[in-house]
């Protein structure tokens, strides 16, 4: 029993770091329906820049207080992540847009590509390890048994949530989260009523990597390795996560990120953790072969 | 304001930008110092040199075209006019170049260029391989339309079944060709079944999954792949019988011609040459075919087509399979040419690689596959080569670092340049009633 809990608190750690991932994949497809690939190189870059940020702070200027020094590179790493997302949208996908189908999405091939040699060209490519942070742990007497919550995993699990309300609160409740629905449901319509379409999909850009820098500076804090070539498999499964919640839908992506990971550390738990990235993909494929929309998805109306 | 202070404030914020974009990723490098710890060096000058390299272009750039560089025109309307006499022609010609290009590479390295069999090597099989592999991916994706970001599986299939077929049972290379095709079908027609009942975006990432469970078997399955240690010491194919090495009781040391590797390399130049030019002729002839035509149709209107009553489930399970046998094919002749295989070879940046060459070779065209391959991949193996480069950027400066940066780059700037690909997209091969503009009658296949 409480080896169950134990995997069920370490499957929804990971889980929330997917889930904050396939958000991102999630609006820009809902937005515009292109598959966004370079955001797993993104998130990539975030846990990057969320590395040297925290290193310059502790390091050369000197700040004492964890809390502190993590709370800037929050806010920092933030800035500076959404600056990339904003160029890359600007630089890749807006001149194709109106463009045939496939053309973002090999755009997005390139420029995922590109983004993990340009970090291993000037940061090198050898994994970088940190000395672990917020490592204690809380024990919690579960059963006959206890089971270790570590402060890090509390500190991803709340910084999940409270993120999904803010953005709960955004998407349902202001004219920006408006326009993006807008966008979603029609987007020559929505321009015809004033709405400004380009803004608006900067914008969703724009969250996707303030979401992927939060999701960086977790993975960073809780593995405490980042390599350049770990945007390709977090990508993928984020995307997985997205696809298997149904894309376009914000609570599928939380829902479908939760489940990836708890999947995924099931898998390795009870069974071998050498194939738990196939278990992972075989799921999504009969997922999708008897819900082909996703779990929270809507079914595609084809008008003709 | 004028145009010079206009230009300016452009420059301004793209240099501004640009600084930001630099700020702690290339500022500051993180290594690791002796004791295991990371340590920052700071490269200011670095970043301050790369904004201002922004600006500076960004400056130039907004004054010789003051609207910036957002496109006014949404691509250009492709104006058909009848081919030039000496198009008609051009198959012809790049055919003898191809059959003659060993001969040609013999000529430059005597001539004082690169070593005959880098060129032939690098810049004649390897990237056959990769046309071949794109005629395969050519039928699930030029002519189907089916998103398939998983087509090195069938590759990998195909390579790893006649690799364990000749090494563990003996088998010949030239039944194990066949055989590797056919497998890599049978998975082509396995990874349609989930598929048929998916829609655009939803293909590319089950495709991709497949292809990701695909490798990651090869990478566990140890006491048969061998895991990430591949399999070794695949034997070479043979012709009739007979090696193309230079050892004793070879077919050149026969024929009493000087030892040399050339003579294998050669074959294998030939050999795939041909198996790509099939991959060609099969497909024009399946383009004709009803099977092919209700490719392009579902291709163009997936919906129309079902009215019609075609069946879309043989229609897919079809392309795939053809698509497939190709791939297995190539699979089955990269494992024989290099005579190692590991699952380091079929990640998934094959696959994206592959799909940019259909792509940019304008879905569904098969000369623009074969051009798009050249340029992609000779281009980024061109890149290892720049002497040049090393002149400029001092002799630190290693250009093969840059090689895949540089081709993902220019997979994004080729897409916002020519969306629709380098050479035009490809009409369908069959209409019902030829557009009056159009020189040639449309059923004739144009090339």
């Amino acid at each position: 029993m409480d080896y169950f809990v134990q995997q069920l608190i370490n499957g929804l750690t990971l889980g929330s770091i997917y889930g904050l991932i396939a958000i991102g994949y999630t609006m820009v497809y809902g937005i515009i329906g292109m598959v966004n690939f370079a955001h797993g190189d993104v998130f990539m870059l975030a846990a990057f820049i969320a590395l040297i940020l925290f290193l310059m702070l502790t390091q050369l200027l000197g700040v004492g207080s964890l809390g502190l020094a993590l709370l800037v590179v929050l806010v920092l790493g933030m800035a500076l992540t959404s600056l990339w997302g904003w160029v890359i949208e600007r630089l890749a996908y807006r001149p194709l847009r109106g463009s045939f189908r496939l053309a973002p999405l090999i755009s997005a091939i390139g420029m995922s590509i590109f983004l993990s040699n340009f970090v291993q060209l000037v940061q090198g490519p050898r994994n970088k390890t940190l000395e672990p942070i917020l490592s204690n742990v809380l024990v919690i007497p579960v059963g006959d048994g206890s089971v270790t919550l570590a402060e890090k995993q509390l500190l991803i699990m709340v910084v999940t949530a409270a993120l999904l309300g803010v953005l709960w609160y955004v998407v349902r409740h202001t004219s920006l989260g408006r326009a993006q629905r807008a966008c979603e449901q029609d987007r020559k319509m929505a321009a015809l009523l004033g709405v400004d379409v380009d803004r608006t999909i900067s914008l969703t850009f724009i969250i996707g990597a303030m979401l992927a820098s939060v999701a960086g500076l977790l993975w960073m804090t809780y593995y405490g390795v980042v390599s350049f070539s770990d945007g390709f498999v977090p990508g993928v499964k984020a995307f997985t996560a997205a696809v298997l919640g149904g894309i376009g839908s914000l609570p599928g992506a939380v829902l479908g990120g939760l489940l990836i990971g708890l999947i995924e550390t099931f898998w390795s738990a009870y069974f071998t953790i050498d194939y738990k990235d196939v278990a992972a993909f075989s799921i999504l494929a009969i997922v999708l072969i008897f819900l082909p929309s996703g779990l929270l998805g809507r079914p595609d109306v084809e008008k003709v | 304001m004028g145009a010079p202070a206009d230009a300016l404030k452009r420059a301004l914020i793209v240099g501004l930008v640009t600084l930001g974009l630099a700020f702690p990723i290339v500022a500051l490098r993180t290594d690791a110092n002796f004791s295991n710890q990371l340590v920052l060096t700071q490269r200011w000058g670095l970043a301050f040199t790369l904004a201002g390299i922004a600006f500076v272009a960004a400056f130039l750039l907004a004054l010789v075209r003051p609207v910036g560089f957002e496109r006014t025109t949404p691509g250009k309307t492709v104006t058909s006019t009848p081919p030039h006499p000496f198009l008609r022609y051009l198959p012809y010609i790049g055919l003898a170049f191809l059959l003659a290009y060993p001969f040609i590479a013999l000529g430059i390295s005597s001539a004082g260029g690169t070593g005959v069999l880098k060129l032939v090597d690098t810049y004649g099989i390897q990237i056959l391989i990769y046309v071949l592999l794109g005629l395969g991916l050519n039928i699930i994706l030029g002519l189907a339309g089916l998103l398939d970001l998983g087509f090195v599986a069938f590759y990998a299939v195909g390579a790893y079944s006649s690799a364990l077929l000749t090494t563990t049972f003996g088998l010949s290379f030239w039944l194990v060709l066949p055989l590797a095709g056919i497998l890599a079908a049978f998975w082509g027609v396995m990874i349609s079944l989930p598929v048929l009942r998916l829609k655009g975006d939803y293909i590319a990432i089950v495709t991709l999954a497949f292809a990701e469970i695909v490798r990651l078997v090869l990478v566990n399955w140890v006491p048969v792949t061998g895991g990430y240690a591949g399999i070794s010491s695949i034997p070479k194919p043979t012709l009739f019988g007979f090696s193309l090495g230079s050892e004793p009781g070879s077919l050149p040391y026969m024929l009493g011609f000087p030892p040399s590797p050339i003579y294998r390399l050669a074959f294998m130049y030939y050999l795939v040459l041909a198996l790509a030019l099939a991959a060609y002729w099969v497909t024009i002839r399946l383009r004709t075919l009803p099977v092919g035509r209700a490719w392009e149709a579902m291709r163009e209107d997936e919906i129309a087509c079902r009215s019609l009553g075609i069946n879309t489930v043989t229609t897919k399970v079809t392309a795939f399979a053809a698509g497939a046998f190709f791939g297995g094919l190539a699979g089955a002749f990269f494992s024989a040419h290099y005579g190692f295989i590991s699952p380091k070879s079929f990640e998934f940046l094959e696959s994206a690689m592959i799909v940019a060459i259909v792509v940019l070779g304008g879905l569904g065209s098969m000369v623009g596959v074969a051009i798009a391959a050249t340029v992609m991949i000779g281009g980024t193996e061109l890149l290892r080569e720049l002497g040049l480069l090393k002149a400029v950027f001092g002799p630190d400066f290693d250009p093969a670092q840059y090689r895949m940066m540089l081709f993902g780059l220019a997979m994004v700037m080729l897409m916002v340049w020519r969306p629709k690909g380098l050479i035009a997209t490809r009409e369908p091969t069959v209409r019902l009633k030829p557009p009056a503009t159009r020189g040639a009658p449309a059923a004739v296949p144009a090339e």
